[in-house]
């Protein structure tokens, strides 16, 4: 069976196979997030008591890592799809992006609202202009940028081209965030964020917090495709295929 | 069960983190939607203007 990838570029193509992957994501999301939470909250109560540091409010661990790591890898993906509608000029791969950002978004808000719950508890304030807190916070400026931009040009391609190339230049807080942790001196750059260091997780605790980021990866597939066929629909809507779906819905 | 809710007193704290993240992923599926629904309104009753105006 040969299977050209490249029908799927096509809006109306995509708009019916985002379709039947929507309800499959969803699945793997509820799933994930079942699994998740019963291993984050029921197998890893190990961690307190004992000589164990860790107290309660460690579980925030599972929803705050994992959405701090879709708010940057969301954004690279953000990033790709409109650099290759720059270059290759498809309707298709704008649409992706925009369609991506206010998920982005609300990673990146998540990831600092738990981080701020996280933060009281443990280092006494809920907020620091802390490297990484600070370059998380512009991340979020970024998406808002984004998509503010794309909102206040009239016209769609315009408004596609210059966002993207917005979004691109974005692209360098991603790495200022991932490695601003990683401060040689602490006398030169006040790190109050952990480092990160998977090696040194309890298994339990990674396991949960990677099926968490699963889960959150997931979803953030199920809505990106949500927000994606209506806007195929919006910008298509004059075209032979919408009005005849348009037909065949009423029908039903 | 109760040592659940309590959360070995940090409840404002875990609940808080975990509360934000199930009320913004379920209200952005919400407004998704409806946004799909109002969408097909929207277009249909387009429809409908565009048939009036050629019965004319």
């Amino acid at each position: 069976m040969t299977l050209n990838w490249f029908k799927f570029a096509s809006p109306p193509a995509f708009y019916s196979l985002a379709g039947r992957l929507i309800p499959l994501f969803w699945g793997l999301t509820l799933i994930l997030l079942v699994v998740g939470l019963y291993w984050g909250f029921f197998q890893t109560t190990d961690q307190l008591g004992g000589g164990n540091p860790q107290k309660e409010y460690y579980r925030i661990i599972f929803i705050h890592v994992s959405s701090a790591w879709m708010s940057m890898w969301l954004y690279f993906v953000m990033v790709a799809w409109a650099a290759i509608g720059l270059v290759f000029n498809t309707r298709l791969s704008f649409m992706m992006a925009k369609a991506i950002a206010p998920t982005g978004a609300l990673f990146t808000f998540l990831a600092l609202w738990t981080g701020a719950f996280w933060g009281r508890p443990s280092w006494g304030t809920y907020w620091d202009w802390d490297p990484r807190l600070t370059s998380e916070l512009v991340l979020f400026f970024m998406y808002i940028g984004y998509m503010a931009l794309h909102s206040a040009i009239d016209d769609i391609r315009r408004a596609d081209r210059a966002s993207a190339l917005l979004a691109i230049v974005g692209l360098v807080m991603v790495p200022v965030i991932f490695w601003s942790i990683n401060c040689p001196d602490p006398n030169q750059c006040a790190a109050l964020h952990q480092r990160s260091n998977l090696t040194k997780i309890d298994g339990n605790i990674l396991f949960a917090m990677l099926t968490m980021s699963l889960a959150f990866w997931m979803y953030s597939f199920a809505t990106t495709f949500m927000r994606l066929r209506s806007l195929i629909l919006t910008r298509e809507a004059e075209s032979v295929w919408v009005q005849e779906l348009l037909i065949h819905r009423g029908e039903q | 069960m109760i040592e659940f809710f309590t959360q070995g007193g940090y409840a404002f704290f875990v609940w808080g983190a975990y509360g934000m993240v199930a009320l913004l992923l379920i209200a952005e599926v919400i407004q998704l939607r409806a946004q799909y629904r109002a969408l097909f309104v929207r277009l249909n009753r387009l429809n409908r203007m565009r048939q009036v105006d050629q019965n004319q």
